[in-house]
């Protein structure tokens, strides 16, 4: 009330608004809060936001495709997969430039890798490709040396490719080096491509650039004294093909036009090959129109295609269909993995829910002593707890002997209790009951005993006391412990790995596999991002049904 | 949860090791990975005891990681740190990863040891040498272990690979590897296919489709591994009547363990096992690393491992010093998977095929495996 202006607005003592002084003050206490909590909010958003994240990021990431064969790929957009026709022979060229330089650095079966997840056979026909395509380039790098043996010595190349020039080839070849290897391949590479050179030999130019960027940054080697790959001198082979760079050649003045010249008089020893042919004699398979298709379909930078293969779809070039029969998986487990989740929280509840009742209405001492025979289990390594079912369900286990040892199981029937679904079941139930007992306890904790005392004295019975007095209020303990042993069950992994077979393991242990084993991270991606979504419907599901203000884990 | 661990483990181990050799030639901790169990144990006898024994100030972590070495070496280099030495891997891999980059290439001549009277290390290995990266050290063979007192009476005991197929004859359950190599040759052998085709009939979907039918045949009666000592174990406990698994667990569980198993050489295959070393080591680290792989492939290291565990050694000159069983005493040499009693019907594991095949075949086993 101190001072009010003219206007009617209220000033603090310095004479600011009140308003604003006022939202000062707020806003410092909260920045010291945030303050407080922000080692914290620093240390999960990088130890668990970030990577969560990025691997979720890879379930659509696809740019390994276009990174590894740009060239190729830019072309094949013309391709149309409807004809049933390979491609032609300008993709193929390109293919070679591409899978040359992916093969140096040893990123092509990367690719292959890649490409196999949806078209098998793809990895093989990358890895044994790569370790022909050497053989390629010879085909013109022997005429080439054998017409003009200057050409063999590094030097000469140097000498032939450097002049004035704005560098720009060398800068583009850069760029795409930088997106197949993911480093930035900055630094001087030492040359200067002559503008003249990259006109009138733009094949070899790119080649050239290809390699000595490579051979520079990559190796750390002085260029001027090393000999190109053979890449080089299938470029030089290609652009002599066309007739307008052959007069330009003859025409041309600059260092080595002799050698070139050379060349341009001897152009009936080089080879014709084309390499479409050359591919095909590789392996087959290139002519193959489902592998382009493959390709073609995958070769955007961000793609579907792992979400619909974690639904047991494939992509197509238009519309997505059904894997066939066999090869479906990943519903079935997905179902697998929510029933016997279910059935689970459900056991749980069963055997939990007399265990919480005790240690809530025995006395203190005798509670205690069960509380620790709940929570040593609890303290317990899961491995040693699996491993010990592992030794009690097992068919010459503990639990076999003891019932033909009582007769009740024959000797050469014994129960199969482990290795399949009953086992997880099990193995789960037990590992899982204290996130169980222990919400029902304290929940339990809080219901005065005089209220059931009061219900019986009004007349009703030990069971109508139970159900219509008891029971509800220790519904909220019972929401509280399904969520945690549900949601647990549905992640889990090492349990179900260790006894439940092939008809026991939930999707947890597909996506292990393909993130140790089969290096599919992008599938793993997307059948987590699935199960990751499929847990936070559920819980919408059981906030609009039982409530979430419901669920209490004490008090 | 637990794999996290020791990761992070070996990660803090690494950046000591990165500090501790700031000032000197060479790491002073090295992480090597391998298999575990007896196979670990017969490498630590007689290659990193005797070498730290020799370097003081060396320390040696062991992470038994080698089985899935390709994914892990994978994640290390996108993620720019590579925290392992050197890795025991089978040689499919190691072609998998030399060919990925993720290995480095070795100059046998120069990294590793001449034999005794002078031959090179190129020529002392011979074919052992597959690819470029490739350090071989053993050559072991998977075959089965079946319970001596589980054969039916009046049966002879299984001495044939098909009687693994041959649930009417031998009931009881199986168990084989959790993955497709060697689960398919040996189904296509017993179905008619003859050995030499096998690899042939393997490249076609029909012949990959054809072993997994056959495979089908013995579906329910199989418990699958993952653990090369899962076997042994499954066998001591009477849980299956017969199992594959690597020839030197099943030593180990006959010869010191005492258990009633005996040895089905039938289709053995035989295959490769070596050191690789990681691409993209520190200096220091890769001095440390090429200096015990230096000493652990030399002749006289290699005979060494022979006398802890049945597998026959990579070198040709190691071969006459392969004597008797360190502390059991029995002579090892009839214990090998090579010993001519034993290699009567052997099969030659291709592992070019499986560099090649694997993905592929791979993903058509663990979908079937999980229908």
């Amino acid at each position: 009330m101190s001072d009010m202006t003219s206007s009617g607005q209220m000033l603090a003592a310095d004479g600011t608004p009140l308003k604003t002084s006022l939202a000062r003050a707020l806003r410092r206490q909260k920045l010291r809060a945030l303050a407080l909590i922000a080692p914290l909010l620093l240390f999960v958003v990088i130890t668990f936001i970030v990577p969560i994240a990025t691997m979720l990021f890879r379930s659509v990431e696809n740019q390994i495709v276009s990174s590894t064969m740009p060239q190729a790929v830019e072309l094949l957009q013309q391709w149309d997969s409807a004809t049933g026709v390979a491609p032609d022979e300008a993709v193929y060229q390109a293919l070679y430039f591409d899978l040359f330089k992916a093969a140096e650095a040893k990123e092509h079966t990367k690719l292959g890798t890649r490409l196999n997840y949806e078209q098998t056979g793809t990895s093989s026909l990358f890895r044994t490709s790569g370790r022909k395509l050497d053989d390629v380039g010879e085909l013109w790098q022997d005429p080439i040396e054998d017409i003009a043996p200057a050409l063999k010595d590094g030097e000469t190349w140097f000498a032939m490719m450097s002049g004035t020039g704005s560098n720009t080839v060398l800068e583009e070849r850069r760029a795409l080096w930088a997106s197949l290897v993911e480093e930035p391949f900055a630094g001087d590479v030492g040359i200067t491509i002559s503008d003249e050179i990259a006109q009138m030999l733009p094949l070899t130019t790119a080649a050239y650039a290809d390699w000595a960027i490579y051979e520079a940054i990559e190796d750390g080697k002085d260029i001027s004294k090393r000999d190109p790959w053979e890449a080089v001198y299938a470029g030089l082979g290609l652009d002599l093909r066309s007739d307008a760079t052959v007069r330009a050649v003859n025409a041309y003045t600059g260092p080595h036009a002799a050698d070139l010249q050379l060349l341009t008089a001897n152009l009936d020893q080089m080879p014709n090959t084309m390499f479409k042919d050359a591919f095909a004699e590789m392996d087959e398979d290139w002519l193959d129109p489902e592998v382009w298709e493959a390709i073609k379909i995958y070769s955007p930078n961000y793609t579907s295609g792992y979400f619909l293969n974690a639904v047991d779809m494939k992509k197509g070039v238009e519309t997505a269909e059904m894997r066939p029969e066999n090869q479906q998986i990943y519903i079935t487990l997905f179902k697998r993995t929510l029933w016997m989740s279910l059935v689970i929280t459900a056991s749980c509840i069963i055997l939990g829910y007399p265990v919480a009742w005790l240690l809530a209405n025995l006395p203190m001492r005798t509670a205690n002593v069960l509380m620790i025979l709940v929570l040593l289990p609890f303290w317990t390594s899961l491995l040693v707890r699996t491993s010990a079912w592992k030794v009690l369900l097992q068919q010459q286990g503990v639990i076999n002997e003891i019932l033909v040892w009582l007769g009740f199981v024959d000797d050469a029937n014994r129960l199969i209790l482990m290795n399949n679904a009953t086992g997880t079941v099990i193995a789960m139930t037990h590992i899982l009951m204290p996130f169980m007992i222990l919400p029902l306890y304290s929940v339990m904790k809080t219901i005065p005993p005089s209220y059931l005392r009061a219900a019986k004295s009004l007349g009703a019975t030990n069971f109508t006391a139970f159900r219509r007095v008891y029971f509800p209020q220790s519904v909220p303990g019972i929401g509280a412990g399904s969520i945690l042993v549900f949601i647990l069950a549905i992640g889990y992994y090492i349990t179900p790995e260790i006894v439940g077979g092939t008809d026991g393991v939930l999707i947890s242990n597909r996506i292990a596999y393909h993130i140790s084993s089969s290096l599919n991270w992008g599938l793993a991606a997307a059948l987590g991002s699935i199960l990751l979504a499929l847990v936070m419907v559920l819980y919408w599901l059981y906030d609009r049904i039982v409530g979430i203000d419901n669920v209490k884990l004490g008090g | 949860m637990q794999i996290k661990n020791i990761v992070s483990a070996v990660s803090v181990l690494a950046l000591m090791a990165g500090t501790a050799s700031a000032d000197g030639e060479m790491a002073n901790d090295m992480t090597l990975v391998s298999w575990g169990g007896a196979y670990q144990q017969s490498q630590i006898n007689a290659y990193a005891d005797p070498y730290v024994a020799m370097n003081e100030g060396v320390s040696v972590t062991w992470d038994e990681s080698s089985a899935e070495a390709v994914a892990k070496l994978r994640a290390m280099n996108e993620a720019g740190n590579i925290t392992w030495d050197v890795v025991d891997v089978v040689a499919s891999d190691a072609l998998r990863l030399c060919d990925e980059g993720l290995a480095l290439e070795i100059d046998a001549d120069e990294d590793l040891a001449p034999a005794p009277d002078g031959t090179s290390a190129a020529d002392d290995f011979g074919d052992l040498m597959v690819g470029d990266c490739f350090i071989p050290q053993i050559v072991y063979s998977t075959t089965f272990g079946y319970r001596t007192d589980m054969v039916p009476a009046g049966v002879e005991p299984p001495n044939d690979i098909c009687d693994v197929f041959d649930i009417d004859t031998y009931p009881g359950l199986r168990s084989l590897e959790k993955r497709p190599i060697n689960n398919v040759e040996w189904a296509l052998l017993c179905d008619g296919v003859a050995k030499e085709d096998v690899y042939d009939v393997l490249e076609t979907e029909e012949g990959q489709e054809r072993a997994l039918a056959k495979l089908g045949t013995i579906k329910d009666n199989v418990i699958w591994w993952s653990a090369g000592a899962d076997t042994p174990q499954l066998l001591a406990d009477g849980e299956v009547f017969i199992g594959s698994t690597y020839n030197g667990r099943l030593f180990a569980a006959i010869e010191e363990q005492d258990q009633p198993i005996g040895m089905m050489w039938d289709a053995q295959v035989f295959d490769l096992d070596g050191w690789i070393i990681p691409e993209g080591l520190s200096d220091e680290r890769l001095a440390r690393a090429k200096d015990f792989i230096y000493f652990a492939t030399d002749t006289q290291r290699l005979a060494d491992q022979a006398k802890y565990i049945s597998y026959g050694p990579a070198r040709l000159s190691s071969a006459p010093l392969v004597g008797q069983h360190a502390t059991l005493g029995i002579d090892m040499a009839q214990h090998m998977p090579t010993d001519p009693a034993n290699a009567q019907n052997t099969f030659l594991y291709n592992y070019e095929f499986w560099a090649d095949y694997r993905d592929d075949i791979d993903a058509k086993f663990q979908a079937w495996l999980a229908q």
